[in-house]
């Protein structure tokens, strides 16, 4: 790889970029100081005219008022069951058609990969009104299976795609010298190939979790009772309702709660997350 | 080789691609047929008590067409979608090249305030936004009332243009990462002979960069260019939640909150399966230069 900045720069142009990137440091991370900080003030420090910068004597009070409150526990636990059960389901049938496209030439593999490339470009706002009544059909509002289904079907195509990267990557040879050694095709599939993928699994299991844990339009249309929302509808209507102006601290401690996971999530998928958005649209 | 075998070699591969595409099918396929059929139909009151939706042909696309509010909101969406896609591309941009003449620490600080901003969760960061320009407790109108402006209790939702202002500030702020760390990458592998060359025959540094370095970095920079003009045409969440906190409904529908507002809260499902497929027609014309460049690929 070619180093940057090796050619000598003028100093006015390094002066400016590194402004910039200061500047972009700032930008970047003050929103979120904001949200962590606040989270530990008690609320009469918040709804002030002079706002403290920096959070002298935090308190834990927001936390636990929400971590008492039922709202929160309801939502975390629907959201956990929504974002576990799509992991789950799409890493398992992605995988399958994964092996499938990487490891066999069929009729119709073609058309199959082109498919999930168009699929990606549906945007859910042009088909959740349809979903809405398919899913009321099969009395599935309000469930998380249904939720589920939609879900899996949105992560599946990104899924499929990364997997078959990582399958791609590992040698048909060492299968082949196996099966050689007079292991079946399967067994050799399972003791050879199956470990080399198990980071390439963690890591896209990790991307459909993050989608799934943020995700907001299909949660909002699906469920439309308050008592099954998931974290991102519950924490837009906490944040709308009654603590509206009132409760701020409950409101970025909720947010900060919610935040955590993904942050941690995506610190480890991040790297492969770049090559794959842009791989899985230049490549046919 | 036997024929039972080349059965079997055929037979395995789709049934392991069967899980999936039964469930794409399910889930995408149908919904997208059903639709079709919804944006033909028309439900009122007597649906809301079982009735069943009755047949209006293409009547749902007549009104929808001859109602100047859907064409203000189609314009708006297009304007909204290539304002912030401009302006994420050019602020990405500036910001990858800048990062290449960066000292390393500044580049490893920035990049990894990049990397927050970026994992942010969409409502979250929305939810921070909103709380930043808080008409009483926010801490912009804080600092712009100690700079001396006359920001007290400024609400900034409450016109259009200063809502969609402060929209894209956001969608542009959760946006700019990705944009950055993909074309800082592409610009890392610009190769440095090349480069170099050019500056031997005296290309000055605006030269070097326009007729060097960008077009080696095309083919990453329409990619990012086409998935950000996808992804604002399809903002939702950030509308929507706005709109919670104190906009004007009417006044600022995009098309993904004007069909979520005319189905699923009005129960208009005919007219919003209709307004839907328009949705759809505009990502398929917008992203249409793409899908072809994909399916020459595919050749």
């Amino acid at each position: 790889m070619a180093t940057p900045g090796r050619r000598r720069t003028s100093t006015p142009l390094w002066l400016t970029a590194n402004a910039v990137g200061l500047a972009v440091l700032l930008v970047c991370i003050f929103p979120v100081y904001w949200m962590i900080s606040r989270s530990t003030l008690p609320n009469n420090r918040i709804r002030t005219k002079d706002q403290t910068w920096l959070p002298l004597n935090p308190t834990n009070d927001n936390y636990g008022r929400v971590l008492d409150g039922d709202g929160f526990r309801n939502a975390l636990t629907t959201s956990l069951a929504v974002t576990l059960m799509t992991v789950a389901v799409a890493l398992l049938f992605a995988f399958l058609a994964a092996v499938a496209v990487s490891r066999f030439r069929f009729r119709g593999r073609a058309s199959f990969i082109m498919t999930l490339l168009l699929i990606q470009m549906i945007p859910a706002e042009g088909l959740f009104i349809s979903q809405y009544k398919m899913l009321e059909g099969m009395s599935l509002l309000n469930s998380v299976f249904g939720l589920t289904l939609v879900y899996v079907a949105s992560v599946l195509p990104f899924t499929v795609w990364t997997l078959r990267g990582f399958v791609d990557g590992v040698p048909m040879e060492l299968e082949e010298a196996a099966m050689m050694d007079g292991c079946s095709r399967l067994r050799a599939f399972f003791t050879v190939t199956l470990p080399l993928l198990a980071p390439g699994l963690v890591a896209t299991g990790l991307f459909g979790f993050i989608q799934a844990w943020n995700e907001f339009t299909l949660a909002l249309v699906v469920m439309t009772d308050p008592a099954k929302e998931t974290l991102p509808v519950w924490l837009i209507g906490f944040s709308e309702s009654r603590s509206r102006g009132v409760d701020w601290g409950a409101i970025m401690a909720s947010s900060t709660l919610i935040t955590i996971p993904v942050i941690v999530f995506f610190l480890i998928v991040q790297r492969r997350m770049v090559a794959g958005l842009t791989a899985g649209a230049v490549k046919g | 080789m036997s024929a039972r075998s080349r059965a079997r070699r055929t037979s395995l591969p789709l049934g392991l691609v069967l899980p999936a595409a039964a469930l794409l099918a399910l889930a995408l396929a149908y919904p997208l047929g059903r639709q079709v059929v919804l944006s033909l139909q028309s439900f009122g009151l007597a649906q809301q008590f079982g009735a069943p939706p009755e047949w209006v042909g293409i009547q749902n696309y007549r009104d929808l067409v001859g109602d100047s509010y859907l064409w203000t909101v189609v314009l708006r969406t297009v304007i909204f979608c290539f304002v912030n896609a401009a302006l994420t591309l050019g602020i990405g941009m500036g910001i990858a090249v800048l990062m290449t003449k960066m000292t390393s620490w500044v580049r490893i600080a920035a990049q990894c305030g990049l990397l927050l901003a970026w994992a942010m969760p969409v409502v979250a960061a929305m939810i921070v936004w909103q709380f930043l320009f808080d008409t009483e407790y926010g801490a912009v109108n804080a600092v712009l009332t100690w700079w001396g402006g006359d920001y007290e209790s400024h609400s900034w939702l409450a016109s259009p243009m200063s809502f969609f202002a402060v929209a894209t500030l956001i969608v542009v702020w959760m946006s700019v990462p990705f944009v950055v760390f993909t074309l800082y990458a592409a610009l890392t592998q610009v190769s440095d002979d090349v480069v170099e060359a050019a500056e031997i025959d005296g290309a000055g540094g605006w030269q070097r960069f326009v007729h060097v370095v960008l077009p080696s970095i095309r083919p990453v920079l329409l990619v990012v260019l086409l998935l950000q003009l996808i992804w604002d045409l399809r903002v939702f969440t950030q509308i929507y939640t706005l709109q919670k906190a104190g906009g004007i409904t009417r006044d600022t529908n995009l098309l993904g909150t004007y069909i979520y507002s005319l189905g699923i809260k009005g129960g208009d499902f005919g007219t919003a399966a209709a307004a839907a497929m328009f949705m759809l027609a505009l990502t398929v014309v917008v992203t249409a230069p793409y899908i072809r460049m994909m399916l020459k690929q595919e050749d």
